[in-house]
């Protein structure tokens, strides 16, 4: 185990690596001199100095490459053009609205996903079945961010159960655990949680048919074991591998989340994306970039880590 | 090496045989083949496994050599690293008295050798019809489509498989009799020399390899074939070989005249393997597994003779020193066992030989 | 060899029919699919005819009748914000929708397939470093490399058409070398080998004629997600810009109509959905009909 631990972290290193790499050049490959990329356009001359000698633009991409990283590795991940504050305070702001919103889609999407597919598996073949699969396959091709505006219709606009948009009352961005706040919570959730509600519902579904035709559940059957009991154990061995699934679509809704953060207007990495984007705030788009792409990394590992934990054969393969 | 008078000979004056019925069609001298496997490259040691360890051997014009063994023994690398689909490491191959890859081009070679290999459906490209499949060689080789076509239906009807039914079909559609003749056919595009017959037959049901075997038998009168025999069924290649090769572990243990090896064998492994062989005599019944056990690893194979772990005669000098191919005693076979020239009999059938 | 009868006597082949008539063959019993396929061919000749289809400009609009309701006289869909005709910018949005959507696939497919192959051909240090920069990428949710790229280069059709683009390279070229991989492995590779046939001859006839149907199956699948992405771009003001009519777009600038015409600002994105949603029963029935097992 240890040994399976230290060779998932080496071959994670390179990936990482590679990945700032790229988050490094995003400022490279914008059109033009990249020191207008990481300053106002009004910005003076002796700045415009200061930022070249600090960012070393004149030297060589490498070295460059390494200044960077270096400030990075100490937190630094430069100034945002727009509000001139450091980049990782407003990252981390965001980051923490958007695990907020991405864990409560992906903790509503495993729940009726996996009731959806844990369904479908145990009648398969049945009008049930193909209901949940209609119902998943709809959840996977749909836009989500139209979605999105939907539920905003009907629950909003029309029924006015919800708040529209927003990241809590008046727009503080205070959390709290009360309904004044979670209610700005209810509508991107349930809207960012058709996505892994859907691959979830597919894979529980093949796993649970596959479990149900291997010899030992045939055989607990067969032992006159009741259909709980069997179902029992069906759900002993889905769950490593629908765990496994949960946490890859936990870290693709935190990258994947800006659509609908801008849809809703909750204030998370989306949300500063899109401005970051709008004002040509390429600092603030490297830092989030990087921020989300690492998250994404390391949460690969995590899942990885647990589920070799969890189930030893995962290491052999 | 002594070299065995050839069995049969060859029933047509092939303009291609150059070197004379004395000369061997095919001589291997030390050939070596070690596989290194990648593991992680960052942490785990580099394993080698020894494949074929340094042998050598003959095959005559016009004979059957048949080559036995446990899976893993290195048969199927044998195969491979004669027909040069992995390279050696180490070793000659020459053929017909020309070394392959210097006085012989490789394709020269590669059109008078052929092979047909264990899995019928893998080794036919599903995508094409059987007679795309069959002509592919020839039309490689610059041949016309349409005569290319016409070869294909010759062969098609002389590995017994109606042209006019099985040239526009696809694998898939064919049995696995059916696909291993087409196997053949193909092999036989290029009129080849010689045949190696990778665990041709071991897949099939045993009504289906029987009629493949006598077709073979038959295609290597008209073809005036040679052909190399793996198996690890002893009955289909006592039935098939002039000659048989014993390999274990990469290395040859025993080698000779068929009937002789089987009548008479000297290695013990021979013997064993021989013993678990099941009886056909109800009189008697074989009544214990003789080999027991896996064969050893071939990443860290055993010190001296690679069989003693699991030989019954093993003495000490046994884990010392690595036996040579040495002449038996009745002069008709070759075995490399330190043992075999003692005065006592190594015990035929063995008792029991212990695992590892 | 001595002449045989077979060479005389020309008999006549009887002929399996070939692999892609099969699939053909299997694809039309599958109604829901046809059905799909036929929306898809509707959408498509909707975007070539446009011109012809649309009953007024899609550009031009008058400040006078912003935001009808759908069934208005003279606009059967309603008018957007600006007073546009609805049912005319969706028939012209189809063109750039659809454009962004399929476009970047086949161009992912072709330089995917180029790098997975020769990966899983060639092997050793050439894999290696092929699959570890593609890992590099896949290490980047999809979603959030395309918005990275196209915020990057600056907002733009060719640019949201690059970023998407580069987004599905990495998975097509990882499908396309575990398949290669796998038939570079099986015996009838060998065997052509061994009758001599050349690298090119050997990929060309035995390794392009196995792999590039399951590459493309995945490919296929990957255009409803391409359809989302590209939209999603617009949507976020990195891909078309106004006042060209795209359906990503279309939804953005009618976000402020949820309040007084929320189906009219509702129908770009259903637009996307329908296309989306028929993409994928394509490509469902695709992979069934191209499964020789079933």
């Amino acid at each position: 185990m240890i040994l399976y631990t230290l060779k998932r972290f080496a071959l994670t290193i390179p990936v990482a690596i590679g990945v700032s790499v790229v988050c490094f050049l995003l400022v490279h490959i914008a059109p033009g001199d990249p020191l207008t990329a990481v300053l106002p356009t009004d910005a003076s001359a002796e700045l415009q100095a200061q930022m070249r000698s600090l960012y070393g633009f004149d030297k060589p991409l490498p070295v460059q490459y390494g200044l960077w990283i270096w400030r990075v590795l100490h937190g630094d991940l430069g100034q945002s053009i727009a509000t001139g504050r450091p980049v990782v305070s407003e990252v981390f702001n965001a980051v923490i609205n958007s695990i907020i919103v991405a864990a409560a889609a992906t903790s509503i999407g495993f729940l009726a996903g996996g009731i959806l597919g844990i369904v479908a598996g145990y009648y398969q073949n049945t009008w049930i079945d193909r209901l949940a699969s209609i119902i998943s396959s709809l959840g996977v091709s749909v836009p989500h961010y139209w979605l999105g505006i939907v539920l905003v219709i009907i629950f909003s606009v029309q029924l006015g159960w919800l708040p529209a948009t927003g990241g809590g009352p008046g727009g503080s961005g205070n959390r709290s655990l009360d309904w004044a706040y979670l209610q700005f919570l209810v509508l991107p959730a349930i809207t960012m949680s058709v996505i892994p509600m859907g691959i979830i519902a597919r894979s529980v579904r093949a796993l649970v048919g596959e479990i149900l035709t291997q010899d030992f559940v045939q055989a607990l059957a067969a032992k006159g074991l009741t259909d709980r009991k069997v179902f029992q154990h069906v759900l002993k061995n889905a769950a490593p591998t629908a765990f496994a699934v949960m946490g890859l679509q936990l870290g693709y809704l935190l990258g994947g989340s800006i659509l609908i953060e801008t849809v809703f207007s909750w204030p998370g990495t989306g949300f500063l994306l899109n401005a970051a984007i709008f004002q040509r705030d390429l600092p603030l788009l490297q830092g989030t970039i990087l921020v989300l792409a690492m998250f994404f990394v390391i949460l690969n590992l995590l899942v990885d880590l647990l589920q070799s934990l969890i189930d030893p054969r995962v290491q052999r393969s | 090496m002594t070299h065995f008078e050839p069995i049969s000979p060859l029933s047509v004056l092939d303009p291609r045989d150059r070197g004379g019925p004395v000369q061997p069609l095919l001589t291997i001298q030390g050939l070596k083949k070690y596989f290194h496997s990648a593991g992680n490259s960052w942490f785990g040691a580099q394993s080698v496994v020894r494949a074929v360890d340094d042998i050598s051997f003959v095959i005559h014009k016009g004979e059957t050599l048949g080559v036995v063994g446990e899976s893993g023994c290195g048969k199927s690398t044998t195969a491979r690293l004669l027909m040069h689909l992995i390279k050696p490491d180490q070793g000659e191959i020459i053929f017909d008295g020309e070394k392959v890859g210097i006085d012989i081009p490789l394709t020269e070679f590669r059109r008078q050798v052929q092979m047909v290999f264990q899995d019928s459906y893998a080794s036919l490209n599903p995508r094409l019809t059987i007679e795309d499949t069959i002509s592919f060689g020839p039309r490689i080789h610059g041949m016309y489509e349409s005569k290319a076509r016409l070869i294909s239906h010759d062969l098609l009807a002389r590995v017994g498989l109606d042209p006019s039914r099985f040239a526009g079909r696809y694998p898939h559609e064919l049995s696995g009799g059916q696909r291993q003749r087409i196997n053949i056919a193909r092999a036989l595009a290029f009129n080849p020399r010689l045949l190696i017959l990778d665990e041709a037959v071991s897949a099939l049901d045993k009504s289906v390899e029987a009629q493949v075997l006598n077709l073979l038998q038959d295609l290597k009168e008209d073809f005036g074939l040679t052909y190399l025999f793996i198996s690890h069924d002893l009955n289909v290649v006592r039935y098939m070989v002039d000659r048989v090769m014993v390999m274990y572990l990469g290395s040859i243990a025993e080698i000779g005249d068929g009937e002789t090896v089987f009548s008479t064998p000297v290695h013990p492994y021979t013997k064993a393997l021989l013993a678990s062989m099941p009886s056909m005599d109800p009189d008697q019944p074989t009544r214990e597994a003789p080999l027991s056990g896996d064969p050893p690893n071939p990443i860290n194979p055993p010190s001296g003779c690679r069989f003693h772990p699991r030989c019954i005669m093993a003495e000490a000098a046994c884990s010392q020193k690595r036996p040579a191919l040495e002449t038996t005693r009745h002069k008709k076979s070759m075995a490399a066992c330190l043992l075999q020239n003692r005065d006592t009999p190594i015990p035929f059938p063995p008792i029991k030989v212990s695992g590892q | 060899m001595t002449p045989n009868q077979a060479l005389e006597t020309q008999p006549v082949i009887a002929r399996s029919p070939g692999y892609w008539h099969g699939v053909i063959k299997r694809f039309s019993r599958n109604h829901v699919a046809m059905g799909a396929l036929i929306v898809i061919l509707g959408l498509i000749l909707m975007a070539v005819f446009a011109a012809y289809i649309a009953p007024a400009d899609p550009i031009k609009g008058s400040m006078l009748r912003r935001l009808k309701p759908i069934g208005t006289p003279g606009f059967p869909l309603g008018a957007d914000e600006l007073g546009r005709d609805m049912l005319s910018r969706l028939i012209y949005g189809a063109r750039l929708s659809l454009l962004m959507g399929l476009s970047p696939v086949p161009i992912a497919f072709v330089i995917g397939s180029l790098l997975g192959i020769t990966a899983g051909y060639v092997g050793g240090l050439t894999n290696s470093l092929i699959m570890r920069t593609i890992d590099v990428f896949y290490a980047f949710p999809s979603v959030l490399l395309a918005v990275a790229l196209s915020g990057a280069l600056g907002a733009g059709l060719t640019n949201a058409l690059i970023s998407i683009t580069l987004v599905f390279i990495p998975p097509i070229t990882r499908v396309a070398e575990s398949v290669t991989t796998q038939v570079r492995g099986l015996d009838y590779i060998d065997a052509a080998r061994a009758s001599g046939a050349s690298s090119y001859t050997i990929i060309r006839v035995h390794i392009l004629g196995n792999v590039l149907g399951p590459i493309f199956v995945y490919a296929t699948g990957l255009v409803s997600v391409s359809m989302i992405l590209a939209s999603g771009l617009s949507f976020l003001g990195l891909g078309v810009r106004p006042p060209d009519p795209e359906w990503g777009l279309m939804l953005n600038t009618l976000r402020t109509a949820i309040y007084t015409q929320p189906l009219v600002a509702a129908l770009p994105g259903a637009m996307i959905f329908l296309t989306s949603i028929a993409f994928n029963i394509v490509a469902d029935g695709l992979r069934g009909a191209m499964d020789v097992k079933s």
